[in-house]
């Protein structure tokens, strides 16, 4: 059984006072309902994802207790993505024909954290300083450049890249472009990644409707349809966070794994993709998950980014609503963030940042904490 | 004040001549830091204790600039924090280790680095808590 995307809503990505998780994840749902032409009480079911609240299904509090089966996940920053997976497989199964994935969350500022022992790892590991993301990130870019000759003037011509993207979409948290030189003039927080270089935590909330491939024309004109959606974890000697050591093997990380995976499934190749959403907590994570996900060698990013090749207009679009760096990361909604975008794009309604000609397949990826890595591969 | 370690069995104690605390697989023989109970590779139980070398070179690196969030950090914070390297250091081509550097200077991937224990902060008793760390040192010998 295939599945169709047939709807998608979106609450904006940034601080929103005390308008609760709970209330930005049912404006989300109503939106995408709205866009599928279809009512809450035709849901037949909805898998819901966030790190800090602990049952977004309460959210039936404020769209209807239709006794639906409603189901919450919270799985790394790959939540999104596991929800997505979970909804699709859902209808692949047969169990039900129309259901809803939505995420949703509210960070607090600043670089996340949490209790060492609740990711298996010692507590004096966290008394260093060492349970920390942001650090992972600059180990693995700082490597990856002094191994395939990426240079901070790459870096910093991703993230104002996303800056400029971000001021194309209404809906972004960062919506004001700034210059290559002021990413580089701005703190050093891990080396060689500056403060604008890192996307931050915050607010949002995104909702999908999915159905039965088959009955997606009695929603809309223009469904979008799911070829792929899966999640991976690390193996022993990928390079991820959270790891006190590591072995001497070397294996490549969830992401690559996913990504092979997800094209395997789908039955086509990166070269066929037209429009990319990748993991950006960082602008070095863009550029290793450019290589990552097969859509070019490791060290021909350096060149690729040059030539404008990720922008808007270029042949490899990457981010085109600004990625996490301008929109933030709402850990439980970024990933459907994502495929909202995807979903547009493809439905050539983007708008100031709509990517030119006829764009037919899609791609998005996630990928963090503790190692985990999710990829869904949509077309028209 | 006294000096007393991080934590029990990261390094030995007392401290001269310290060694990293690992563990080593009986039945394929990788080795984990610090020790634990299973083997991530195989799933055996078969680990025994195994110190680790105090040399060894660096593989990937980064500074920390700001504080890390307390909790789960205890160092120190506001003026008090220092920027520090961290990393990790390749040792007798066995493990990987994370860990602190004592510099953010002159940090290159393959340099040579040698295990050291370092103040890390005074604890409510007033007692100095020590830390391993990794510092450069000179080519001779390194990796050995």
């Amino acid at each position: 059984m295939d599945v169709a995307i047939v709807g998608v809503g979106l609450h904006p990505f940034g601080r929103f006072g005390d308008r609760t998780g709970i209330e930005m994840g049912a404006i989300a749902v109503r939106r995408a309902l709205a866009d599928a032409g279809v009512a809450w009480r035709d849901i037949q079911f909805a898998f819901a994802g966030s790190y800090e609240i602990d049952n977004p299904d309460a959210m039936v509090a404020l769209l209807g207790l239709t006794g639906i089966p409603f189901t919450n996940v919270y799985n790394g920053c790959a939540t999104a993505a596991s929800v997505l997976a979970l909804a699709a497989d859902t209808i692949r199964l047969g169990e039900h024909d129309l259901g809803l994935a939505v995420g949703l969350d509210k960070h607090l500022p600043g670089a996340f954290s949490s209790d060492p022992r609740l990711y298996a790892c010692p507590s004096w590991y966290g008394e260093l300083g060492h349970f920390l993301t942001p650090k992972f990130f600059g180990m693995k870019i700082n490597k990856y450049m002094h191994d395939h000759g990426i240079s901070a003037r790459t870096l910093a011509r991703v993230a104002a890249k996303s800056y400029r993207n971000g001021a194309l979409n209404p809906n972004a948290f960062r919506r004001k472009p700034i210059s290559e030189d002021e990413i580089l003039r701005s703190r050093m927080l891990n080396h060689p990644l500056t403060q604008y270089m890192f996307c931050s935590p915050d607010e949002g909330a995104a909702a999908v409707v999915l159905c039965r491939a088959d009955r997606a024309h009695r929603y809309t004109d223009t469904p979008i349809y799911l070829r792929a959606s899966l999640v991976r974890t690390r193996r022993l000697g990928a390079f991820e966070v959270h790891s006190p050591w590591l072995p001497i093997e070397e294996a490549t990380g969830p992401t690559v794994d996913a990504s092979r995976a997800a094209f395997e499934r789908a039955g086509i190749g990166p070269e066929d993709v037209d429009v990319i959403q990748l993991q950006d907590t960082d602008a070095g994570a863009e550029v290793i998950h450019l290589a990552e996900n097969g859509f070019c060698a490791d060290g021909d990013q350096e060149a690729l980014v040059a030539e404008g090749a990720l922008e808007i207009n270029g042949r490899l679009p990457v981010n085109t609503d600004g990625g996490l760096i301008a929109n933030g990361e709402p850990i439980g909604a970024s990933g459907l963030r994502q495929v909202h975008e995807v979903v547009l794009q493809l439905r050539r309604r983007a708008g100031d940042r709509q990517v030119p000609g006829d764009p037919k397949v899609g791609y998005t990826q996630l990928y963090g904490a503790p190692g985990v890595a999710g990829v869904s591969i949509l077309s028209v | 004040m006294a000096r007393i370690p991080l934590a029990d069995g990261v390094f030995t104690w007392p401290p001269e001549e310290p060694r990293l605390i690992g563990s080593r697989c009986g039945a394929c023989g990788i080795v984990t830091f610090p020790a634990q109970d299973g083997c991530p590779r195989c799933a055996s139980t078969e680990m025994t204790q195994h110190l680790l070398s105090r040399r060894g070179r660096l593989w990937a690196w980064t500074t920390q600039e700001f504080p890390p969030p307390a909790p789960p950090y205890a160092g120190p914070t506001g003026a008090a924090f220092v920027p520090y390297g961290v990393g990790y250091v390749e040792l007798g081509g066995e493990v990987k280790v994370e860990t602190r550097l004592t510099t953010i200077d002159g940090l290159t991937i393959g340099m040579a680095m040698e295990l050291v224990l370092v103040p890390f902060r005074t604890d409510g008793d007033g007692n100095e808590v020590v830390t391993f760390a990794f510092r450069p040192v000179a080519e001779t010998g390194a990796g050995a």
